[in-house]
């Protein structure tokens, strides 16, 4: 059995909690031994989070190292940036190209860099791309881009678990009324993910 | 079937399971899932009580009429319960009590990083600390039946990364807990000089016997592995050295007060090198040095902050050298640097109340001693209105003592700041001592109709309890006018004209004021602002005006100021910014 070491980086208030929650179901019922490492309180006001997703045949810490990372997947082109020093050399990065500024950007203070994302394209890094807002948009709702996000990593074939495996989790991690369209942003990440 | 669960969801499954029915808390992260979890069964009862001292009495209540019972509060919060808790020490349990306190490590939500292992030390209360959530369930289980045997209350340790961290749990059938009967024993339950001295020396005995206990009990595990490393460790330092380390011996320690001696001496003498790995104090170490046994720790662990595999893993590296996995590469090649990239602070969220009112505080520069909710993050920039924040309820009393200090007119421009949760948990004894010592300071209220950083918590000043059942709601114009306030003004801060005159009349006037400043949180699930703002381009002046709000929806770029639709809530606070009628639907 092979483990993974998962970072989830973001925004607070993107749903990044809910996306831990579906990968660590996944693991679980794909029979693996599972940590998943949460951020509640302040950092959730618009902050930067990131939450660990680990799973194995036994883990013992709940976090990830810097550079012990196999995935980050990244819901902001800056976050990616951030923590990029935790990703293995070989590691996968995937981003949601969506930027959003922090307070120090806003108030003026400092400029958001420019070209991250062709930068990562042109680096060695593994790093996937894509505009998950605009995928989840035309699903029916923009919250959904937690789920395109995970379909991706699906997709890759990332952790070994089978496609239905993680519909199963989606669906048990998500509102009820929302599983129509939160499944087809997970149909769409797959897709994605597959063909790369 | 083993389900995955947060370390406070299984201590709430295991004090369930374990026969508990009563449970009284006060929010405060990394510990609010434990009681927010209770409150999911319909069998047990549970409460938000105003603070945590109030919380430990009513679990010691329960406890005392034959319940198994249970308080939950993060680590400074047993700062404000610490009063009963040296006492009920004393008078013991009657059906099994827990204290669970989450200590926070790093500071992820805590004004400090205070190790509340001491506290069990100098109370003489037992400590358990469980290290994954399995063990959260167990150990709280053990817990309740343990502080029946030993006639004490039970103090249960979590830092965050065990409180907020899933992993895998399997429940066992509930015990079928009867009350226990209800005696009236005022040598065991009164408190005063004559009979607690009586009590000491009960609590003397029972540590010994809980050193004892310490000694055999499989709460304290060895695991052998290699000789020539022995490792002791509790809680989430155990999981980091253990990743570390696989191949070294362990001294697991899940009672962390009373410590095993005995135990302790044996492991030493069996080991080559002996090393203690725990975050925070010195707690352990200090304790096996006591003992005159050779120990390596602290001098190559930080006191501050939370530790990780890596840490661990280069700290005893030398030490370890033989014993490591041959495959762990201590060198990795670093990604492409992007160089120095900016700080996303936590921010007010866009529609925030509590922006309008520290907009207004910073535009009359006032000094403003502020206190802990989300409303701490107007201290930062873009508003940078606040002076202070020490502990909850010390917003009032710190104006009073500059007031005291620097006399009435430094009063005229000084602001005491909390919330309503706040000002109910410790901040009305605070408005007493202004009244009653002839202060003038003015007091604000921000009252957001929730306990917001926690997560959405109602409080006395709600009307709904932790089930959101309708109760009975404190008014808190009627308690301040109670207390002696005289002047209590109720205002809404997104009304900025009217906010600043009132906070420049109360400011002024030489008599205690409150002002009540009234608006619910932008988050809670019946506030609908409607659609979002846009800056029509041809009537923006890019004044930027609107800019000095500092809401994270409105955004500085190249060719002008938008707003951004996906962040935009629709409050219009920034439309009475503008002079141009520039922020349109």
């Amino acid at each position: 059995m092979q483990g993974m070491n998962i970072m989830i980086v973001g925004v607070g208030g993107q749903g990044t909690l809910l996306a831990s929650r579906v990968i660590g179901g996944a693991a679980l019922a794909a029979g693996y031994d599972v940590k998943v490492s949460e951020v509640h309180g302040m950092s959730q006001r618009g902050g930067s989070v990131v939450t660990y997703v680990r799973f194995g045949q036994k883990v013992n810490s709940p976090l990830v190292d810097i550079g012990d990372a196999d995935l980050i997947l990244s819901f902001e082109a800056l976050e990616a940036v951030r923590f990029l020093k935790y990703l293995k050399p070989q590691g996968t990065l995937i981003v949601n190209e969506q930027q959003i500024d922090p307070m120090p950007v806003i108030a003026g203070a400092e400029k958001y860099p420019e070209g991250i994302i062709d930068s990562l394209k042109k680096s060695d890094i593994n790093a996937i791309t894509l505009d998950a807002a605009e995928i989840a948009t035309q699903c029916g709702d923009i919250r959904a881009v937690n789920i395109v996000l995970i379909g991706v990593m699906a997709g890759l074939g990332l952790g070994g678990i089978d496609r239905e495996i993680w519909r199963d989790s989606v669906a048990k991690c998500v509102p009820q009324k929302a599983l129509e369209l939160n499944l087809k942003a997970f149909d769409m990440g797959f897709e994605r993910g597959s063909c790369k | 079937m083993k389900r995955l669960m947060l370390g406070n969801e299984a201590v709430a499954h295991g004090f369930r399971d374990g026969g508990g029915t009563v449970a009284s808390a006060y929010p405060g992260t990394p510990s609010t899932e434990i009681t927010e979890n209770i409150a999911k069964f319909d069998d047990v009862y549970s409460e938000w009580a105003p603070n945590e001292k109030v919380a430990t009495e009513v679990a010691i209540g329960a406890s005392v009429a034959g319940a198994r019972s249970i308080c939950a509060m993060k680590h400074v919060g047993l700062n404000v319960a610490a009063d009963p808790l040296f006492t009920v020490s004393y008078t013991g349990v009657n059906g099994g009590m827990i204290i669970a306190v989450a200590d926070d490590p790093g500071m992820h939500s805590s004004q400090n990083e205070q190790d509340s292992r001491y506290y069990a030390r100098s109370a003489h209360v037992p400590m358990l600390e469980p290290a994954d959530s399995q063990e959260c369930y167990d150990f709280t289980r053990e817990a309740l039946k343990l502080s029946e045997r030993f006639d004490t209350p039970f103090l249960l340790r979590l830092t965050t990364r065990i409180a907020h961290s899933q992993s895998l749990v399997e429940t066992s059938p509930r015990e079928d807990y009867k009350l226990k009967e209800y005696k009236k024993d005022f040598r065991k339950y009164v408190m005063m000089p004559g009979m607690a001295k009586v009590r000491h020396q009960v609590v003397e005995k029972r540590d010994n016997d809980l050193r004892e206990f310490a000694e055999e009990t499989e709460l304290n595990r060895i695991e052998w592995g290699s000789r020539e490393v022995g490792i002791i460790c509790s809680g989430i330092a155990y999981q980091y050295a253990k990743e570390a380390y696989p191949k070294a011996s362990f001294l697991k320690l899940g009672l962390v007060y009373p410590l095993p001696e005995k135990k302790i001496a044996d492991f030493a003498s069996q080991v080559k090198t002996l090393i203690v790995v725990e975050e925070l104090e010195p707690y352990f170490e200090d304790h096996i040095k006591k003992l005159g046994i050779k120990v390596i720790g602290k001098e190559r662990l930080t006191l501050q902050g939370e530790l990780s595999t890596n840490m661990v893993r280069n700290s005893f590296a030398d030490i370890c050298a033989d014993i490591v996995e041959e495959d762990y590469r201590q060198d990795f090649k670093q990604p492409a640097a992007f160089g120095n990239i900016p700080q996303r602070p936590p921010v007010m969220c866009p529609g925030c109340p509590h922006r309008a009112a520290f907009f207004v505080f910073k535009k009359l520069g006032l000094t403003v001693c502020g206190d802990i909710g989300c409303y701490t993050l107007g201290a930062l920039p873009p508003s940078e209105a606040m002076d202070t924040c020490v502990c909850m309820g010390a917003s009032i009393g710190m104006a009073h003592g500059m007031e005291k200090a620097r006399g009435k007119d430094f009063a005229k421009k000084t602001i005491a700041v909390l919330g309503d949760s706040t000002f109910i948990h410790s901040g009305i004894t605070g408005l007493i001592d202004i009244v009653y010592n002839k202060g003038v300071s003015t007091v604000v209220i921000l009252d957001n109709s929730i306990t917001g950083m926690t997560g959405h918590q109602h409080n006395p000043t709600t009307g709904f309890t932790i089930k959101n059942e309708p109760t009975k709601q404190v008014d808190l114009e009627k308690l301040c006018e109670a207390i002696g306030v005289s002047r209590v003004r109720i205002c809404d801060p997104f009304d900025l004209k009217e906010f600043e005159k009132v906070l420049r009349e109360e400011t002024a006037v030489e008599e205690p004021s409150v002002v009540i400043s009234q608006r619910p949180c932008a988050l809670l699930k019946n506030v609908h602002y409607g659609a979002p703002y846009a800056i029509d381009t041809e009537k923006c002046k890019k004044c930027s005006s609107c800019m000095r709000l500092g809401c994270p929806a409105i955004v500085k770029k190249d060719d002008g100021i938008m707003i951004n639709n996906a962040l935009c809530c629709g409050c219009g606070l920034c439309t009475k910014m503008c002079a141009f009628g520039a922020i349109v639907r």
